[in-house]
């Protein structure tokens, strides 16, 4: 009897551990049947229908050109370069994105709080706008309906003649390096040094006296007269070649094509009215009791959100805020739309295409996404939790 | 008998009331406010005029043919033309009330889940969510006696109202199962969960969308394939379920714990102190979240243009490609967004509205 | 168990959506006949080769090859189902089985017919990369074309052969690439790039598509051999030579004066036995290929001859007004040229 109540225990379903190792088990033989099962279908696939497959393709020339590359590439390349270049192209539109996005949300959200009825209601307006549109559609939109009926590069509007905006895109001048550039380097590394110094000394001081120092004025007295005397001494360390209309376009400059503009515009505005809206949450969630104290102790308006509001708000930011980040670095797939060539349609796009090898491809990009995705919030839990510290 | 009566009060001050004092308090209270309140009356000045005469008095609204376009604002009449195309696609224009049908019904069945006194409301949403779509799928596609209309002439509005609510559908069950499986005691389980949850909110739907349309044949046995859309679908809702899981996994983890330990105090099971117990508390509270995925995905609906489904979006890039329209893509992208901005907006006030209504004090 | 639940789901959703079932590679024939119908790969929007009206309608040369198909293997053009596809999808539609034959104006090409388990079953469509330009350009040559923006379509032959031919002439250039042909015409319309390259056929199309044509002429050279022409599945050798005969048969018929009118009166009574043999009046010739007897006339009935459908669709008797050049039979000054039937 004894026995027979001991296997049929160890064996009985009604048993939680017993059942918890059968269901983790059933869910593993599954999961990996299920994969097995994709892995083979896909084997056979390939082997019946006499498609090449491996990641072999990486070494051959590409053959066909790019409108932007940041690293040198031409026609013989290889597709791995290629696809470098693609990621590189999207990180470049993420970076630019993520900074103006967050820039243009702080002073949204904040001018949504404001007490200005004008600028709270002009700041709604915007928020509620941009982020009920799509972002495609807003894409589509700057570059269509906005950007390509520029006038040509020949009648580009002029400023200053030396940034042209036409349809063929923004015009910038190209800085080459000039006789003062080391001397200029050296400056700005020891003005870097300066302000370092000058903010030790300052914070020390301040810790030991309380006697607050102007660190900001100071530091950016250091930073523009140090490199400002060696320009004066050395000569200027950039010299500026403005870009020239020249055949069919401009030669010479820095160009922001209009792929790019168009997708850094959309990108820009569709995020900052979510950042926008997470900074008013922010800001709203530190109570109202801390600005009342910190006004009783004597702190003005501009200290108090500085030194009490901001950095306490920042720690009910900075989570939602790394996921709109993420967002915007996935929704700059959506280059795809215009043309713009990133990593989805550049490669996944053309490279897909030239090659058909569809599924080394995809994986690639997706893995690509997943590890970009991945080292951001990494970074942000990073600083999420040295923010965090702060608080004791 | 003297009867004291109260003089009427004095008026306040006038300089603290009506429209000068509001002006005063909250326009022109410094200088920067005066300075930003003339900004922001520049900024509209420069914006809403040319807005206005190009939207609607320079507008052109009668007509048939891009010739009757004179004046200088927009060409409405392009919209009027070919709003068939944009509401149906291609959907054969004789068959279109079997779309209209299934919209009505779509109201008319989910009326009387806002009526808050309709008896047995749990039983009746369940019965519709499981009818309404066979039908909604009869009508729609056709068989058993209506005609058959092919998936590759579903387009317009339509198609972007399919994808979108076939996703969310979709995606609901497999993100619920999801989020408590990572919420799961079982190693094995919360594994598989978090890995398969965190792979598809890491990558762009686009590349998803890519994968459901060119690597799916290629996984599946030889000669076995789906329908375009049906692929597309099912692309949106693995990616869906992912975000619904995440949002869920709130509601599971805003839940005190007393409750899981009353529900197995009282002698449950996992499933059924899930089911009795939990589910129904957690996703009330998430009700509002799951609301805010349904905008997004509604929104993301619009990247099927890249495998080349003809949603909203794509059906007006196309008319706007036709040589009879041609310079018409601003008109057409502004009704499409229009047309976004109305479903996403009205369904963000719908969501923030159950917020406050659910608000039933959970949070602490 | 999520996923294998998953999976059933879609299991019996495609079965209910009927998709295109199950079928085996190897017997596409067999497929078909039991479906009813072909189904067909086609372009999304190609003037000319396949394009839907406004009833979504495919018409179109690619079209056309698809629907001889259908009436050669079941007597009845109309049975055939269409799949538009965009250039990305194409090969992977057809590999997968998801479509019986890919009718898309595809280019023959080396690793395209070896590396992909796919196989050409002849030319449709003798065409060559051209260059549209702005008349106020003031080019007159390609050669002219140095530091031009060029609008490329995304994904296709022309992005690689447009790259070699500015290479070996020593030539720079900026490609701009679209997914699909309309955007290229519009950014060539607000002058986002000084040319449009594509295959010379199609640039005639995108030409009447413009708000302007007149302003716009196609540069005189041609940089590339761009054959084009219906891909099937390898290893059906069936299937792969029902496709390629219901070309031969349209050819033969043009060359042999068959045309859709008198098709009828000349298969019962024609002196010509080359015309005999492809009609089905002399020989058994349609059972080599398991086809009926009548298989080429209802092609020719039904569909027409190979100069029918040119001049229908891209000719003197459509809006593209395409010389047949290249495409005018052999004993015409052209290329194109089929086996005998005997």
């Amino acid at each position: 009897m004894q026995n027979q109540i001991g296997t049929s225990r160890s064996f009985s379903l009604s048993d939680p551990r017993f059942r918890a190792w059968l269901f983790q088990i059933i869910t593993l033989v599954a999961v990996v049947s299920m994969g097995w099962f994709l892995f083979d279908n896909t084997q056979t696939n390939l082997q019946h229908r006499g498609i090449t497959s491996g990641f072999g393709f990486l070494e051959n020339s590409a053959g066909f050109g790019i409108a932007q590359h940041l690293i040198s590439y031409t026609e013989s390349d290889t597709y791995a370069r290629v696809f470098v270049i693609g990621l590189l192209n999207t990180l470049l539109v993420s970076a630019i994105g993520i900074v103006f996005a967050t820039l243009l949300g702080f002073i949204l959200g904040v001018a949504r709080l404001s007490s200005n009825w004008m600028v709270s209601k002009l700041a709604t307006v915007y928020i509620e706008t941009f982020r009920n549109i799509p972002p495609l559609l807003q894409i589509l939109f700057w570059y269509f309906a906005v950007l390509l009926p520029l006038p040509g590069p020949r009648n580009s509007l002029n400023i200053a003649d030396s940034f042209f905006l036409s349809n063929r895109g923004l015009y910038m001048p190209e800085g080459h390096t000039a006789d003062g550039f080391v001397a200029f380097v050296v400056a700005v590394l020891l003005a870097i040094v300066g302000t370092v110094l000058m903010v030790r000394w300052a914070n020390k001081r301040f810790e030991a006296t309380g006697v607050p120092f102007h660190k900001f004025w100071a530091g950016l007295a250091i930073m523009v007269l140090i490199p400002a005397i060696s320009v004066l001494a050395f000569g200027s360390p950039f010299h500026w070649v403005a870009p020239a209309l020249k055949g069919f376009n401009f030669v010479g400059g820095w160009v922001m094509i209009p792929e790019l503009l168009a997708l850094t515009i959309a990108l820009t505005a569709y995020t900052a009215a979510f950042i926008a809206e997470i900074v008013r949450s922010g800001i709203k969630s530190v109570s109202h009791g801390q600005t009342e104290a910190a006004h009783s102790l004597g702190l003005r308006n501009g200290p108090t959100l500085r030194k009490v509001i901001i950095p306490q708000a920042l720690r009910v930011i900075i989570p939602p805020l790394t996921s709109q980040y993420l967002n915007l670095a996935k929704n700059s797939s959506l280059a795809a739309g215009i043309g713009y060539p990133d990593m989805v349609s550049l490669f996944a796009g053309t490279v897909l295409n030239q090659t058909g090898q569809a599924i080394e491809v995809i994986a690639i990009t997706m893995s690509v996404y997943l590890a970009i995705s991945i080292s951001i919030s990494l970074l942000m839990n990073w600083y999420n939790k040295r923010i965090a510290l702060i608080e004791r | 008998m003297t009867t004291h009566t109260f003089k009427p009060d004095m008026p306040p001050p006038r300089k603290s009331v009506g429209a000068v004092a509001w002006m005063r308090a909250n326009l022109f209270s410094n200088w920067l406010n005066t300075l930003l309140t003339l900004f922001a009356i520049y900024l509209v000045w420069l914006i809403v005029p040319p807005l206005l005469s190009w939207t609607i008095f320079d507008a052109n609204w009668v007509g048939t043919t891009r010739a009757d376009c004179t004046k200088e604002g927009a060409c409405w009449v392009f919209i009027q033309q070919r709003f068939g195309q944009f509401m149906y696609g291609f959907y054969p224009s004789e068959l279109r009330w079997r779309v209209d049908v299934t919209v009505w019904l779509a109201i008319i069945g989910v009326a009387p889940l806002f009526i808050n006194k309709f008896p047995r409301k749990a039983f009746y949403g369940i019965g519709f969510l499981i009818i309404y779509p066979l039908v909604a799928f009869w009508l729609l596609h056709g068989g058993l006696g209506l005609e058959n209309v092919a998936t590759s002439k579903w387009g317009g509005l339509m198609l972007t109202l399919v994808i979108a609510t076939v996703g969310i559908a979709g995606a609901l069950p497999l993100g619920i199962v999801l989020a408590l499986g990572r919420r799961s005691n079982m190693p094995a389980i919360r594994v598989v969960c978090v890995t398969f949850i965190e792979f598809w909110r890491g990558v762009p739907l686009i590349t998803v969308l890519f994968m459901s349309s060119v690597m799916l044949p290629l996984f599946l046995p030889e000669g076995m394939s789906f329908d375009k859309l049906l692929r597309a679908l099912i692309g949106v809702i693995l990616f869906q379920s992912a975000y619904v899981a995440e949002v869920v996994r709130g509601g599971l983890q805003a839940i005190p714990k007393g409750q899981y330990e009353a529900a197995a105090a009282m002698g449950l099971g996992y499933w059924r102190s899930m089911g009795l117990v939990i589910l129904p508390q957690a996703l009330k509270m998430v009700i509002p979240g799951i609301v805010n995925t349904f905008i997004a995905l509604f929104k993301d609906t619009s990247l099927v243009i890249i495998i080349g489904l003809f949603d909203l979006l794509n059906s007006v890039k196309q008319a706007a490609a036709d040589p009879a329209w041609l310079g018409m893509a601003t008109e057409g992208y502004v009704f499409a967004a229009l047309v976004f901005w109305i479903f996403c907006f009205g369904m963000s006030r719908y969501s923030m509205h159950l917020e406050r209504k659910l608000d039933t004090g959970h949070k602490r | 168990m999520k996923m294998v639940k998953s999976t059933l789901a879609i299991l019996t959703a495609a079965t209910i959506l009927g998709a295109s079932g199950f079928a085996q590679a190897g017997a596409t024939l067999d497929k078909v006949k039991k479906q009813g119908f072909v189904q067909c790969g086609v372009s999304d929007g190609l003037p000319g080769f396949s394009v839907p009206d406004a009833k979504g309608n495919y018409q179109g040369i690619d079209v056309d090859i698809c629907r001889g198909v259908a009436a050669a293997v079941l007597g009845d053009a109309s049975k055939v189902k269409y799949s538009p596809l965009t250039a990305k999808e194409r090969f992977t539609a057809i590999q997968s089985g998801e479509v019986d034959m890919l009718s898309r104006n595809t280019t023959w090409t080396s690793s395209r017919d070896a590396g992909m388990g796919l196989v050409f079953t002849g030319v449709t469509y003798y065409d060559g990369i051209g260059f549209l330009v702005n008349k106020k350009l003031g080019v007159s040559s390609a050669k002219e074309l140095d530091g031009a923006t060029i609008c490329i379509q995304a994904g296709t032959t022309t992005e690689l052969n447009v790259s070699d031919y500015f290479r070996s002439n020593g030539l720079k250039y900026t490609p701009i690439t679209f997914d699909t042909s309309d955007e290229s015409a519009k950014s060539l319309e607000a002058s986002r790039c000084d040319v449009l390259t594509s295959d010379q056929s199609q640039l005639y199309a995108q030409r009447i598509k413009l708000a302007q044509p007149n302003d716009y002429v196609v540069l005189p050279e041609v940089i590339s051999k761009e054959p084009l022409g219906p891909v099937v599945r390898k290893g059906d050798e069936e299937w792969f030579s029902i496709v390629k005969w219901t070309l031969f048969a349209m050819l033969n018929a043009e060359e042999a004066g068959v045309t859709s009118k008198n098709v009828e009166a000349e298969a019962k009574g024609s002196k010509n036995p080359d015309v005999l043999r492809l009609l089905g009046a002399d020989g058994e010739y349609g059972k080599d290929l398991k086809l009926p007897k009548d298989w080429a006339v209802q092609i020719i009935k039904q569909v027409g001859n190979y100069g029918e459908v040119f001049d229908r669709n891209v000719g003197a008797g459509s809006e593209l007004k395409i010389e047949r050049g290249l495409n005018a039979l052999w004993n015409k000054g052209g290329l194109q040229y089929a086996p005998p039937v005997r």
